[in-house]
């Protein structure tokens, strides 16, 4: 491999280029603004499936942003309307054939809509934009995340004992599994089990588990069980994107946020303090809202069969 | 032997799983966004040569295993045990029939192969990429026919059988690649 040369081809970043203008394209006619918003911060997210990568700033600890995600809901509780941004998101630990420690993100809202409006929406994207349309929109399949696993598995991802799903766990990967969460034992059997057989094209994935919330609102399915409004999207089995109802209760999610760190305390992770101009903006209030976001370098990926994110980004990491 | 972490997991790196060394062949990392990592991982175990895949949880981390590459010098065979030296020290070492394995054809005296130890002992046998060997069965050869195609089997004098070129002869001797067991030409 000769390092100094950029991983993608000249013809792969120009359909970057391409995808890009087009991506705009089509925000711009629907009316979406697109916004800058800060890639460096003195605060980050608590996820705790999320490592941020801190940096000096001015002799304070900075944070490059994972997503454009708290700086936007508090534009829009400032009253932006529906926005858009694409930029670059930043996570540490994260190299491999689908990842790069920092990637681009395009990330959106739509106020007064549900998850399964912005569903349609991101279907109408993803034909747009990408070059071969007709691979990936002739097979549209919508399912909950409960079926994907009846139906492949054959058990109930939301009644099944947790004790079971750490057995199943551990029969899949080395380790110990027998204090594992709920939510980390399902993402193992999800990637390992599901993700492989899902259909190809597009695949949406909605109602998550309660414990895989995240930022999304907390609603009840078709059979009465709580699930979280979040959804999933997968483009010929790799995920490309992650959506919610947006959770506007502060109090929820400051919550949330405090039962983060401790578990990222638990699991000897390095603390976060929590955001808390996000809480005020959603104490001041952030509009009933839907919002997901999209890989970009996976979309290229797809479109171009690509083995590797090295083949569609100018220099990944294993060339900086 | 010092632990290593999923995230240092490269091909080639050598470690302990289940008790048998191993040799790591791809390591792929894995991560719903906003979910817990995992490795998957290609390895070879070497006491078996059988490859297996396992999954671990990010930041896992496996113990080294104290295997060592060694070029040493191939001595000779009593017939139960192939004897090797290491030319630096003039150590010598005794691998059994299963540590040679597919090398045996291949070995002659003094030539420098690739004796992977395993705490000390030898666990398997690289001979050298390419060996020059002399034919000492084949059909009789055609002389002046060096034209392209056709081609016979030839026995050579380390046991191995190879597809040899019509016009070579008892005698001769051929340079082969190892890796393929392909002829790559005869050696004046």
């Amino acid at each position: 491999m000769d390092e100094w040369k950029s991983g993608a081809s000249i013809g792969a970043l120009k359909r970057r280029a391409q995808m890009m203008a087009s991506i705009r394209r089509f925000f711009s006619q629907r009316f979406v603004l697109e916004v800058e918003v800060p890639l460096l911060s003195s605060s980050t997210v608590t996820d705790i499936n999320l490592e941020s990568i801190s940096a000096e700033v001015s002799g304070s600890k900075g944070y490059l942003q994972t997503s454009p995600e708290y700086f936007m809901k508090r534009l829009l509780a400032s009253g932006s309307g529906d926005i858009y941004s694409m930029s670059k998101a930043f996570r540490d630990g994260e190299v491999g054939k689908k990842h790069n420690p920092e990637f681009t993100m395009l990330e959106w809202y739509r106020c007064g809509w549900d998850e399964h409006q912005l569903i349609d929406e991101v279907i109408d994207l993803i034909s747009s934009v990408i070059s071969t349309p007709e691979n990936v929109t002739r097979d549209i399949t919508k399912i909950s995340y409960t079926d994907c696993f009846v139906d492949h598995l054959g058990f109930d991802p939301q009644d099944v004992d947790l004790n079971r799903l750490r057995e199943i766990a551990a029969g899949l990967a080395s380790g110990s599994w027998f204090e594992e969460t709920r939510a980390n034992c399902l993402d193992l059997i999800f990637s390992l089990k599901v993700e492989p057989q899902l259909p190809l094209g597009i695949a949406i994935i909605y109602d998550y588990p309660e414990c895989q919330a995240a930022l999304a609102q907390i609603g009840v399915n078709s059979t009465g069980q709580k699930v979280s409004r979040r959804f999933e999207v997968f483009l010929n089995r790799v995920e490309v994107g992650n959506g919610y109802l947006e959770l506007t209760d502060a109090d929820e999610q400051r919550s949330r946020f405090n039962r983060d760190c401790i578990n990222r305390e638990k699991s000897k992770k390095s603390p976060v303090n929590i955001d808390t101009k996000l809480l005020a903006a959603l104490e001041a209030g952030l509009p009933s809202c839907a919002g997901v976001a999209i890989g970009v370098d996976r979309l290229l990926m797809s479109e171009s069969e690509s083995r590797s994110i090295d083949e569609v980004v100018s220099f990944s990491w294993l060339r900086c | 032997m010092a632990n290593y972490s999923t995230n240092e997991f490269r091909s080639g790196l050598k470690v302990m799983l289940d008790g048998d060394p191993c040799s790591i062949l791809e390591n792929e990392f894995v991560k719903p966004g906003k979910g817990q990592a995992f490795n998957r991982v290609k390895l070879r175990n070497l006491k078996t040569a059988r490859v297996l895949e396992k999954t671990f949880k990010s930041g896992e981390s496996l113990e080294g295993a104290d295997v060592m590459d060694t070029d040493m010098q191939y001595l000779y065979t009593d017939g139960d045990f192939w004897y090797f030296m290491e030319p630096d020290t003039y150590e010598q070492h005794q691998a059994n029939e299963n540590a040679v394995g597919d090398a045996l054809q291949w070995l002659s005296e003094q030539d420098t192969c690739i004796v992977t130890l395993y705490n000390g002992s030898p666990l398997s046998v690289t001979p050298p990429n390419h060996v020059e060997l002399e034919i000492i069965e084949t059909d009789p050869g055609l002389r002046g026919d060096t034209a392209q195609g056709g081609s016979k089997p030839a026995r050579l004098v380390t046991g191995a059988v190879v597809k040899v070129p019509l016009f070579l002869d008892q005698g001769d001797v051929v340079k082969v690649d190892t890796r393929t067991g392909e002829y790559q030409g005869r050696v004046k």
